[in-house]
């Protein structure tokens, strides 16, 4: 799925969800700078990442917001104040609905698009878009990998092809490229890699293509690794496999792995922090264990009760005890306070006027919300 | 409850120069009346070919090498017995779709016509297949709009100007146009977020509720069905693996196949454990194998699996077994039971650290 345009800008708020395209647009026209001066409800608490406990910090994304322009004055805020680091040998899930911001995210964080505000830093350094050697160097650190396996190779080259460029682009002395080529393959386990090498995109399999794109991503030597929705074009009995080969490889190469993805149950699997975005901003953080066992705020607690739940036998979906948030319907994020607003079972007149910072709630526990305490005893009764 | 679609040992092929590709395999599956039956298996295993061959609208190269489609709806049957869809002609066909058997079709963005408003679209369907003035036809649009949800402002709305979800909706809309007896859905929600995903299913299970169809629910995603769906069939390579009771399927799965499908996506509750899958991948259908198809990538593999002539027969010790007409649990595997299969999947697991 690709993010839909308008006048050539991505729109990545409009992504596939249920916002209509049309209610974006009618959006009263907010000016960034108003915007902006709404937002300073006050300052987000600093988080300490869980996942800073597997080695050190490699890219920061330091307040990144993002607002397109959509004609006419009118503008989209897709990210919000958004801070988070990415940590050596470490996973951090992003998780949220199509539009919420989560693959813009990563856009920014690759230098695809340029942040309105807030930067990205790589080992303590900002991104240098500008100079096209430091940005070199920089994609050579930070790799991404594509949602769509099918659409993100190129049709009339082989594997060998797609390995080989991006080698002889980031690795200039290499003197033993089909070497690194079959190193690469045997790394995605796509062996023998003789095989694989003079293959068309066609003639692989889904799961296949995605071990291509994941080669491709490393033969940067990367530190870090950009996963947007890796697994979810792909089968349910593939996604496993999948994602068990990316954990193997940033344990086996250090890698800074951010898992992009709308499926919190594989986020829980082998992410180290879970990050809960909504309307663009990070509604709840933690570590992946705590976010998704004792959800706190009012859209996780949905998320988690909108997930196929196969314990769940004979509920038959008739069971809206809990995250009995109004049907996502045909509403999207709230424009004015908190994004959650107009769908949180909680909601009061405050929650419709200002915005919530993120409060501790832990030292490595935050969540974005006027109604913690409720939320938190509304689940608890909820499960029961 | 008397069946109202009986899919009886039905097989297509799609004739290729390299041979025939035998994309379904001898298949029964019975869908009753205000039933949910899924159909779940991995791409390619034949689950959509299954239902667009039953229903008749497979194009050359695919073909229906036998078996037979027998549909109960009274509306054809008139009480007598019930017809067979693939000896239809195209007249009795016509009558037959959208009014009896319709399907909600994978992709909403390609199904939609892109530069007809959605109103036209439904109102083409409500024209084609039911007798209504013009005036009636308009109306009877707008309520199916009311039924899935969606403002009627929408009915003038192209589809590009419509998120996924209202797509989808309008696409399922659009199957119930005729009050069928029979809705087949073929991966509805697949490019959806659980959210949204969750919104349209409880939304298709009440609407199933209030106007009783049966529906043949297809999908990659098991975890989904065993929530969703009364009975399950379980398909690969062309076949059916295993079929039975959601609560058979989660509880007592007794094929490897489906064992390694339950292992296949993580838990949201209960321990964190590291999950095999399902190594390797699906085998070729231009050279079937005698035996099982799924000896290549099977835990409890033996030699004797290359020569199981792969009928279903009941799992032993399963409720029901041998009692006819009760809805029993049946595996095409004769050596795993239940127990086995758990164990061996049990000795694949670790705890994750």
């Amino acid at each position: 799925m690709s993010e839909p345009v308008i006048n050539g800008v991505p729109v990545a708020g409009m992504a596939g969800g249920d916002v209509p395209v049309a209610d974006v647009a009618a959006r009263p026209a907010v000016s960034p700078v108003l915007d902006q001066a709404a937002e300073q409800v006050g300052e987000h608490a600093v988080v300490k990442s869980v996942a800073a406990d597997r080695g050190p910090l490699v890219l920061e994304a330091v307040g990144l917001d993002k607002v397109f322009k959509l004609g006419r004055g009118q503008v989209l805020h897709a990210v919000r104040n958004v801070s988070f680091g990415l940590y050596k040998g470490a996973v951090v899930a992003l998780v949220g609905e199509s539009g919420s911001g989560k693959s813009t995210v990563a856009k920014l964080l690759a230098g695809q698009e340029r942040p309105s505000g807030g930067k990205a830093m790589l080992d303590g350094e900002p991104i240098d878009i500008h100079s096209g050697r430091a940005f070199r160097r920089y994609k050579n650190q930070v790799q991404y990998v594509f949602q769509d396996p099918f659409g993100s190779l190129n049709p009339v080259h082989t594997v060998g092809y797609h390995l080989t460029r991006p080698i002889k682009l980031h690795q200039p002395g290499n003197k033993d490229v089909s070497g690194t080529v079959t190193a690469l393959l045997e790394q995605v386990s796509l062996t023998p890699a003789d095989q694989f090498v003079g293959k068309y995109p066609h003639e692989l399999s889904g799961g296949q293509r995605q071990r291509v794109s994941f080669a491709r991503a490393l033969a940067a030597k990367p530190a870090v690794l950009l996963a947007d929705e890796p697994v979810s074009m792909l089968d349910v009995s593939i996604r496993l496999e999948m994602l068990n080969l990316l954990d193997d490889l940033r344990t086996r190469l250090s890698l800074a792995l951010l898992y992009i993805t709308h499926d919190i149950a594989s986020a829980r699997y082998f992410a180290d922090e879970v990050l809960v975005m909504y309307g663009g901003q990070i509604v709840e953080r933690g570590p992946a264990e705590e976010v998704t066992q004792r959800p706190a705020h009012p859209y996780t607690q949905l998320l988690i009760a909108s997930a196929p739940d196969p314990d769940n036998l004979g509920s038959v979906l008739k069971s809206a005890n809990v995250g009995s948030a109004k049907r996502a319907g045909n509403v999207g994020p709230a424009t004015a306070g908190c994004p959650f607003s107009n769908r949180c079972p909680l909601a009061d007149d405050k929650c419709k006027r200002e915005n919530p910072a993120l409060q501790l709630l832990a030292p490595e526990r935050a969540a974005a919300c006027w109604h913690l305490e409720a939320a938190t005893s509304l689940y608890a009764d909820g499960t029961r | 409850m008397s069946p109202i679609l009986e899919i009886r040992d039905l097989s297509v092929a799609y004739r290729t120069p390299d041979g025939d590709v035998r994309a379904v395999e001898q298949v029964n599956l019975t869908l009753n009346a205000g039933e949910v039956v899924g159909l779940c298996g991995e791409s390619g295993s034949g689950k959509s070919t299954l239902a667009y061959g039953a229903t008749r609208l497979l194009r050359p190269p695919a073909v229906v090498t036998g078996g037979s489609v027998l549909y109960g709806g009274r509306r054809i049957t008139q009480g007598g017995d019930p017809a067979d869809l693939l000896a239809m002609d195209q007249r009795e066909l016509r009558a037959m779709r959208w009014r009896e058997v319709a399907i909600v079709f994978q992709s909403a963005m390609n199904a939609l016509n892109p530069v007809l408003r959605i109103q036209d679209q439904l109102l083409d369907a409500v024209q084609a297949h039911l007798k209504l003035s013009r005036h009636d036809a308009r109306e009877k649009v707008a309520s199916l709009l009311d039924l899935v949800g969606i403002p009627r402002t929408r009915l003038r709305s192209y589809p590009h100007e419509l998120s996924g979800g209202m797509r989808q909706r309008v696409m399922i809309a659009m199957a119930l146009a005729a009050d069928p007896e029979v809705v087949i859905m073929d991966e509805p929600t697949t490019a959806l977020d659980v959210v949204v995903q969750r919104d349209i299913l409880s939304q298709v299970v009440e609407l199933k509720e209030t106007l009783g169809f049966a529906i043949m629910f297809i999908t990659h995603d098991l975890s989904l069905l065993l929530e969703l769906a009364d009975r399950i069939a379980v398909m690969y390579a062309g076949r059916l693996m295993e079929t039975g009771s959601s609560r058979d399927i989660m509880r007592d799965a007794a094929h490897p196949y489906t064992m390694g499908l339950l292992n296949s996506f993580p838990a949201l509750h209960g321990p964190r454990r590291t999950l095999a899958g399902i190594p390797g991948s699906p085998p070729d259908l231009r050279n079937p194998k005698p035996g099982c198809p799924f000896v290549p990538r099977c835990p409890h593999a033996r030699p004797a699996c290359a020569e199981v002539d792969m009928s279903l027969a009941p799992v032993s010790g399963s409720a029901g077994a041998g009692v006819p007409g009760v809805v029993s649990h049946l595996t095409a595997c004769p050596f795993v039971t239940p127990q086995m299969s758990q164990e061996g999947q049990a000795s694949q697991e670790g705890v994750l650290s």
